[in-house]
């Protein structure tokens, strides 16, 4: 492996690790939602999380390429913000994946929160703890372990993704070339050592950030 | 001073809730009613879990009102549930100073009254039911409340665990002289706790006011549900007999009781079962019932197609008797018909 080889790797960590932080917020309160709610809306807003799981990483990258260049509404104001395309940008990248790896952050949370319940928020507030310091001092910390999956898989299913990156995204080394295009770039020149390295890296990474989940969550089962 | 002022309705499903009631400001009021009765609806609109219609006060301060609601966390109730439900990712430190860093209490003599140093640093997953509910306890009582709420807090814990933590539940109402609402079904823990009862039935109040009364009232019958019905009599230790017995004062003259209960001029409360009290016509001679008291029928009310429950009057005190129909016939036992009540078993209220 070159040091060319190596950059699409920072890129791709780098998003991956933006995503799963913006994810990790902004899951929180739709999963919340989705744990507690009793509303006529709430399968509707789970279809719609669920999603990305199901659909074509193409349909999404096609759709989305659509939806973000700068003849939309939002593709022109991030146009008119920062002069350049939200499309074939870092940018650009970030947002596509902070869809597509929505329900890997959203369902590890939700679960977590159905399985709390109500009883400690109730609990909470009978020591005088208002909604907000409620979920933030019982619920959160008692939904650690759905925290950590959710950054978990949030992580490695970013690391991994390309449909979707090549549709929104193209080619641009140091922009938007993660390591998945790199990679099948590699093939395409059938540079088989090159894309070898990168994808053994690939798998290294999955299954430690994994095994550290599971054993994570090991320990914290046996107490 | 009132306590909480309450006219509220509530319905979810098929059930429906309807209570007007004052409590009182101070004591333990049981909130007794066999299971479905709507015990733990009331505490939880109480508590602002879940909205009623209508109207709550509690003091000065309205709670729910049409238009306004204060949140639970604004009410300084402090709820015991059943189940302790302590937070789980905190210690028992952390989840004491939890309830104290919120409301200024001192946790220090809370610990100490409730014995609780040695449990400081353990984990609330390895604590025994009754350890973690006296645990509840003490975070309940460092929130600082106006108004304390227990829903069932001795219904998860076998025989000893209740032994250990009813004395504490006696020890909060004595001494903190803050009103507590206590829902429980079990007529012996309401025999020894409540000063007032709160009886209900299918989300309605069947009887209201303090617990002797409530006890002998015809009306509260069909809240003790499938469980035993019986009278409190209130008194006092006068003294021990040369054979052993104990003494015991009362409005309507003395009981004795086969073991000592306390020192002279301790009060007590006894419990006599409704079936363990006989009715005869005039004074029983021969009898090796040792309580034989002179007593007035107040009122005669229908419990099932063969059974009426008598009560008798007797000098204020107020006793349940279980009679046949058969029975109240031939001994033509109506409203004011002098007779003896014959108790064949009487017994310390205690769980």
């Amino acid at each position: 492996m070159t040091a060319g080889d190596l950059a699409p790797f920072w890129l791709t960590l780098r998003l991956a690790a933006i995503v799963t932080a913006i994810l990790l917020v902004a899951a929180t309160p739709l999963a919340w939602w989705l744990a507690h709610s009793k509303s006529r809306m709430r399968p509707m807003i789970e279809a719609v999380t669920a999603m990305p799981l199901v659909l074509p990483p193409t349909v999404l990258g096609f759709y989305l390429l659509v939806a973000l260049n700068p003849s939309t509404p939002l593709g022109g104001l991030w146009m008119n913000a920062t002069g350049t395309s939200l499309t074939f940008s870092f940018a650009g990248l970030v947002v596509a994946s902070l869809i597509y790896s929505l329900p890997f952050a959203v369902q590890p949370l939700q679960a977590a929160f159905a399985e709390i319940g109500r009883k400690p928020i109730e609990a909470a507030a009978s020591c005088g703890a208002g909604p907000l310091d409620a979920f933030m001092s019982v619920a959160v910390p008692l939904a650690r372990r759905g925290y950590l999956a959710a950054a978990v898989l949030t992580f490695a299913h970013t690391l991994g993704e390309f449909g979707v990156v090549l549709m929104v995204g193209g080619n641009i080394p140091g922009q938007t070339k993660t390591v998945a295009i790199a990679i099948y770039e590699r093939v395409e020149v059938l540079d088989y050592p090159a894309a070898h390295g990168m994808s053994a890296l690939l798998v290294a990474l999955s299954f430690a950030a994994l095994y550290l989940l599971f054993r994570t969550n090991r320990r914290e089962a046996a107490g | 001073m009132t306590g909480l002022d309450l006219d509220i309705r509530h319905s979810r499903g098929d059930f429906s809730l309807a209570v007007q009631a004052a409590l009182p400001a101070s004591g333990l009021t049981a909130v007794f009613g066999p299971s479905g009765a709507g015990k733990s609806t009331l505490l939880r609109l109480v508590a602002g879990f879940e909205r009623a219609e209508g109207r709550i006060a509690f003091g000065d301060q309205v709670w729910s009102d049409q238009g306004h609601f204060v949140p639970p966390h604004r009410r300084r109730v402090a709820t015991v549930f059943q189940e302790p439900r302590l937070f789980a990712h905190l210690d028992v430190r952390g989840n004491l100073s939890y309830a104290a860093r919120r409301s200024g209490a001192e946790i220090a003599p809370v610990v100490r009254d409730l014995g609780l140093e040695p449990l400081l640093p353990r984990r609330t997953g390895g604590l025994s039911g009754g350890e973690a509910q006296r645990v509840a306890l003490a975070r309940a009582l460092l929130t600082r409340p106006r108004l304390i709420l227990m829903d069932e807090p001795l219904s998860a814990l076998d025989q000893a665990r209740r032994a250990e933590i009813l004395p504490l539940v006696e020890g909060l109402r004595d001494r903190l002289g803050l009103p507590i609402l206590y829902v429980s079904h079990s007529v012996g823990e309401v025999a020894r706790l409540a000063t007032h009862v709160l009886a209900m039935v299918q989300g309605h109040v069947a009887s209201l006011g303090p617990a002797e009364d409530v006890f002998a009232n015809s009306a509260a019958a069909v809240a003790f549900g499938g469980e035993e019905p019986g009278s409190l009599i209130a008194a006092r230790v006068i003294g021990m007999t040369d054979d052993g017995l104990c003494r015991l004062g009362f409005a309507g003259g003395e009981i004795l009781l086969p073991e000592p209960v306390g020192p002279k001029d301790a009060k007590v409360r006894v419990f006599v079962r409704a079936r363990d009290v006989m009715i005869a016509a005039a004074r029983p001679e021969g009898l090796s019932a040792l309580n034989i008291l002179p007593a007035v029928v107040h009122a005669v009310g229908q419990v099932n197609a063969a059974s009426s429950d008598v009560i008798l009057d007797m000098n204020g005190s107020r006793v349940r008797a279980r009679v046949t129909h058969r029975s109240v016939r031939n001994l033509e036992l109506s409203p004011g018909r002098a007779c003896h009540a014959i108790l064949k078993s009487v017994a310390l209220a205690r769980d």
